[in-house]
């Protein structure tokens, strides 16, 4: 299975998804922003990081690229798409996912790790995971406070479009404590949190069971495998 | 230098934590006289010679399009400066 | 609006021209000198020139005798692993399985406090810059900051800004920020101390110097365009005092693009694996006057440069102002012509500007053109590496006898169980000892999947390579009250801390880098000070066998009389053969048997103790005990390689009683602590127990089945081992006859802390 990395100027964490993508099984390929070809992946990943940094809004810029055209056609006829943090911008700006992401309530950055409920498991991205299960995945943003008008948050929690919520502690100021949504079809998924950071033990986040052994960032990536190889 | 000037405001019932603090930060200064607080951007074309009509519209369109976010701001004004 | 070029033909004709040598702070017998080597006075642009780098700041002039030392007592014993020594951007190291790591700490104190935002994120970007230089993808980064008392309004100001800065220039780099130091003193308050250290890994093969050697190669400025950031900033700023009503001069600001950074990192590593970059150099302090001669005179070769081709983002610069620029974001590049299509494919892959400015040329000789006019005629070596070097007057200071008579023997010391328990919390939750969450959340540690350990643990610890786990460790210390007492061994305690911290991650220590943060050159007891810690540090890593590679030196960090406290920060980097060895700062399991390895002294002069509870500083700083950390360090290294310790925290501010408290909300496991035995032992007060400084102190914990091994292997090698305690599944800390905490309660309580001051 070929999973693209999208870079772009100022992109992150394609290095880190790639890894994921890898330790999952998949064959990571990397997607450069200026190229409208996908090279035959089966799935891409929008990974974190300050693409064009942030200037006009975060995501604003790449969401124009030229690899952004291609996504967004193949998307809307069913290809798998990972927006993670920064991604999660883009596939907001995109209006591949409905609202918005603005500063966090307290207006710092914060690195933490975070804990989610699994709030949907029917889509392309999150089907190896238990409903209602909560993984700790780190999170890391200034700008990832969710807002979206009465009307969407009524439709988003309606049709269960929701994919994770904040438990115990709401990082940024999200409303109805969402971190990360999903499409109607279930192949777009976007979150704020960096599963990609919990792949791998002994750099994962600190687990009760030992220092840095959280991997549930994995379950992400053998999602897609999983939905690829049963397409 | 001929310019089309272009601002953008958050929405109006939407959340502006960014103006929130800084409300906060000018009352604790003992200025309690100011009730709320918004920041938005302003944005500068540049233009070669002075903007059109049609340049205006143009102008309008890219703000909807492109320098504003739709679902989080509004453009509340396209003004043509000399 | 014509400007008036200053030329080298009008410089001979009119000898007697008045020249602002002074406001540009240069002292009168330096001009002389620029005149004698010139054989003529300066250009007005050369007079730019030579005023930046013979500043103290670029210069080194007060300090050059001093550093010569950690060049100097140096064996062939630790030599064997430098691949780049001091004088570089930075040092590097090979450590093994053809990898070198380069690192290396530097200051940007005054700009911080004039601009706290901008003053930090620069400061980052600099050093990032000097790793990059080298040929390494940078792979961390870590601070160490020290601000004014934590009560006093203006040290919000500057660690809002300071911190914030850090976060957005670091983050936006995409560099885990892996550890550091925070501290509040009120001697930094006009002073306060930005110091940032960056390292990068690198194939051996991929190593880059900043020489330009070969004539007809290309020079190439790269990166952001030419503004008027900081002109001045680096003669004016670094070189002089403050007086004490705040700033006297205001040069503009440099102002920092993260962005910009992070996509000229990715192009460069891009050229440097195209192999068309022949050498490179960033442009830091000094801009372009440092590049250009700095590249020349290391190659033994000189240079034409066209300066109106240098990209501008203000027409209005003058060339003196273009040549002092310290716009951040752009490195020089030295490229043979056949790889010129190759570095331009690149560069606009990245879109990155650029612009050819000339060739490197055989004779010695740096010749700058403003069209056609020649403004720039000199010797690169003068500019660059044949700055006055001082031998500044030294004075032990009147006050320090005095001073080190003062210890803390008549200040009252409680044997009351209550009274001590107060005195524990007050110490482990004041400013300095406090949690740095605060801060610290605010810093991405993740990015790169590469992070072994961070904050809080003692080390920061990174793999390097992704098969074979082969990784780096790094930590750094520095404590401007020992410093402040005894400079000589406030600089061996610093690197007998970090030399520690390394050890006690798992890691053997390798090499060494260090900020010398000090008052003015001027004032004589300054520079006893800091002739004396140059000599304690250099003698210090000869006796622990591992070598000074780079660093630098921060002087006038004073406001009118009131020099801060010596403050030399050591940083100690080590290898790891498999970074999954690393040892864990706290313990995870209950019934663990807890060792204090070492011994203990009744030793609290400078000790935090002596400030948080008696306001006091006096007396001699604790003993340096080199021999029993090279030793500690050994058995470490040994213990963990048989995979006998299940946790290693080393004792320093706070003594025992820190280091027990957070080793119990590491992993937020208990513990029952015995004092007597360490009070009966060593024969000591119980203030002494829970909070001298004594120094070769780790406390370990050990699981049951690998007690016996691991207490004969310490009893093998004479290390002085305790059992104090055990580790246990309830929740709690109990010190027998002194208290019990709740671990929930002195996590809220250390947590607190910061927040409430600053939040």
């Amino acid at each position: 299975m070929k999973i693209g990395v999208v870079t772009f100027p100022g992109t992150l964490d394609d290095r880190d998804a790639a890894r994921a993508v890898r330790l999952a099984g998949g064959e990571a390929v990397s997607l450069w922003h200026a190229d409208t070809n996908l090279h035959d992946v089966d799935a891409v990943v929008l990974p974190g990081g300050f693409s064009y940094g942030d200037y006009l809004r975060c995501g604003a810029i790449a969401a124009q690229a030229p690899v952004m055209q291609t996504i967004i056609e193949k998307a809307s006829q069913g290809l798998p798409v990972l927006g993670i943090c920064n991604g999660f911008q883009v596939l907001v700006e995109s209006h591949l996912l409905p609202g918005g992401l603005i500063r966090n309530e307290n207006q710092h950055f914060i690195c933490r790790d975070q804990t989610l409920k699994v709030e949907n498991n029917t889509t392309a991205w999150t089907n190896q995971f238990k409903l209602g299960e909560h993984i700790t995945i780190p999170l890391k943003n200034g700008e990832g406070g969710y807002i979206a008008d009465a009307e969407t948050l009524k439709r988003l929690e309606g049709e269960n479009l929701i994919t994770f919520r904040y438990v115990d502690v709401n990082p940024n100021g999200s409303m109805n404590n969402i971190a990360g949504l999903r499409n109607a079809k279930g192949n777009v998924v976007g979150l704020m949190p960096h599963p990609e950071h919990a792949v791998e033990a002994g750099f994962g986040p600190d687990m009760p069971e030992a220092m840095r052994s959280g991997v549930d960032g994995l379950k992400f990536f053998t999602s897609v495998i999983h939905s690829l190889v049963n397409a | 230098m001929p310019k089309i000037i272009v601002e953008v405001m958050p929405k109006a019932d939407l959340l502006d934590p960014q103006g929130k603090a800084v409300r906060n930060s000018i009352n604790r200064k003992g200025h309690e006289e100011v009730t709320s607080v918004r920041i938005g951007k302003r944005i500068e074309l540049h233009y070669a010679n002075t903007p059109t009509e049609k340049d205006l519209e143009t102008a309008k369109q890219i703000a909807a399009d492109f320098l504003s976010n739709g679902v989080i701001e509004d453009v509340v004004a396209v003004t043509v400066e000399a | 609006m014509s400007i008036h070029i200053d030329t080298t033909k009008e410089a001979k004709a009119t000898p007697e021209k008045h020249q602002p040598w002074k406001e540009l702070g240069l002292k009168e017998d330096e001009f002389n000198e620029i005149k004698n080597i010139l054989g003529r006075r300066p250009t007005s642009a050369e007079l730019a020139m030579y005023s930046v780098m013979w500043s103290e700041h670029c210069s080194y002039k007060s300090s050059k005798i001093y550093l010569r030392q950690f060049g100097e007592k140096v064996t062939d014993e630790m030599k064997k692993n430098l691949m780049v020594g001091m004088g570089e951007n930075a040092g590097v190291v090979d450590i093994g399985e053809g990898w070198a790591v380069t690192f290396k700490v530097e200051s940007h104190n005054h700009p911080s406090y004039i601009e706290p935002f901008q003053g930090a994120a620069t400061g980052v970007g600099g050093i990032v810059r000097d790793i990059l230089t080298m040929g390494a993808r940078p792979i961390a980064v870590m601070d160490q900051l020290r601000f004014g008392a934590p009560e006093n309004p203006d040290t919000r100001r500057v660690v809002d800004g300071v911190v914030a800065g850090i976060s957005f220039y670091g983050n936006c780099l995409g560099l885990p920020n892996i550890g550091g130091e925070t501290v509040f003193d009120k001697v930094y308050q006009g002073n306060p101390l930005v110091n940032a250290l960056s390292v990068g890994a690198l194939r051996h093969e991929d190593l880059k110097l900043a020489k330009a050697s070969n004539p007809g190669d290309l020079v190439i400025l790269f990166g952001a365009r030419t503004g008027a950031d900081g002109i001045g900033g680096v003669s004016v700023l670094a070189s002089e005092t403050f007086d004490s009503t705040g700033p006297s001069r205001r040069p503009a600001v440099q102002v920092g693009d993260p962005f910009a950074e992070k996509v000229l990192i990715e192009c460069c590593l891009e050229l440097y694996k195209a192999q068309v970059v022949a050498g490179i150099q960033d442009l830091g302090g000094a801009g372009l006057s440092c590049a250009t001669s700095e590249l020349a005179s290391n190659g033994n070769a000189g240079m034409k440069v066209q300066l109106q081709d240098v990209l501008l983002r203000d027409d209005s610069l003058t060339p003196e102002e273009i040549l002092m620029s310290e716009s951040q974001e752009r490195m020089m590049a030295i490229v043979p012509k056949k790889d010129k299509a190759a570095f331009e494919a690149i560069v606009n892959k990245w879109e990155v500007e650029y612009s050819i400015l000339g060739e490197v040329i055989k004779e010695p000789r740096l010749y700058i053109y403003w069209g056609d006019e020649e403004i720039v005629n000199v010797p690169p070596r003068t500019v660059a590496h044949d700055g006055p070097v001082y031998e500044r007057p030294v004075a032990e200071p009147k006050w320090i006898k005095a001073l080190n008579k003062d210890t803390t023997k008549n200040l009252a010391k409680s044997e009351n169980p209550d009274e001590l328990a107060t005195q524990l919390m007050q110490i482990i939750t004041s400013p300095n000892q406090a949690s740095k969450n605060f801060i610290t959340d605010q810093y991405d540690h993740y990015v790169g999947g590469n992070t072994a350990l961070a904050m809080p643990d003692d080390a920061g610890m990174i793999r390097v390579d992704e098969t074979s786990s082969l990784g780096i460790a790094i930590a750094t210390d520095a404590n401007g009250r020992y410093g402040q007492l005894d400079p000589y061994a406030g600089a061996q305690l610093a690197l007998s801390e970090a030399f520690r911290n390394v050890a006690t991650s798992g890691a053997t220590p390798a090499a060494v880098t260090n900020c010398l943060n000090f008052g003015s050159p001027e004032n004589p007891e300054v520079m006893w000070q800091f002739k004396q810690a140059t000599a304690g540090l250099a003698d210090a890593c000869l006796e622990l066998g591992i070598p000074v590679t780079g660093g630098n030196v921060s002087f006038y960090n004073q406001t009118g009389d009131v020099a801060i406290h010596p403050t030399p920060v050591v940083g100690v980097l080590g290898v790891i053969d498999d970074v999954a060895r690393r040892i864990p700062s706290g313990w995870q399991d209950a019934g663990h048997n807890i060792y204090l390895l070492g011994t203990t002294e009744e030793e609290l002069d400078g000790s935090v103790w002596s400030e948080v509870i008696h306001d006091h500083l006096g007396g001699l700083p604790p003993k340096v005990k080199l021999q029993e950390e090279k030793k500690l360090a050994e058995a470490l290294n040994a213990a963990s390689l048989q995979g006998l310790l299940a946790s290693a925290h080393d004792l320093s501010e706070g003594g025992l009683a820190q280091a027990v408290v957070e080793s119990c909300l590491r992993f937020n496991v208990g513990a029952r602590i015995y004092l007597d035995e360490i009070v009966d032992k060593n024969n000591i007060s119980k203030t002494a127990a829970l909070f001298s400084e004594t120094q070769a102190r780790i406390l370990v914990s050990v699981g049951r089945e690998d007690d016996v091994k691991f207490v004969g292997l310490c009893e093998q090698r004479n290390i002085p081992i305790t059992r104090i305690g055990v580790t246990d599944s309830t929740p709690t800390l109990e010190i027998q006859n002194l208290a019990t905490w709740q671990l929930t309660d002195l996590k809220l309580a250390l947590d607190a802390t910061l927040p409430e001051l600053f939040a």
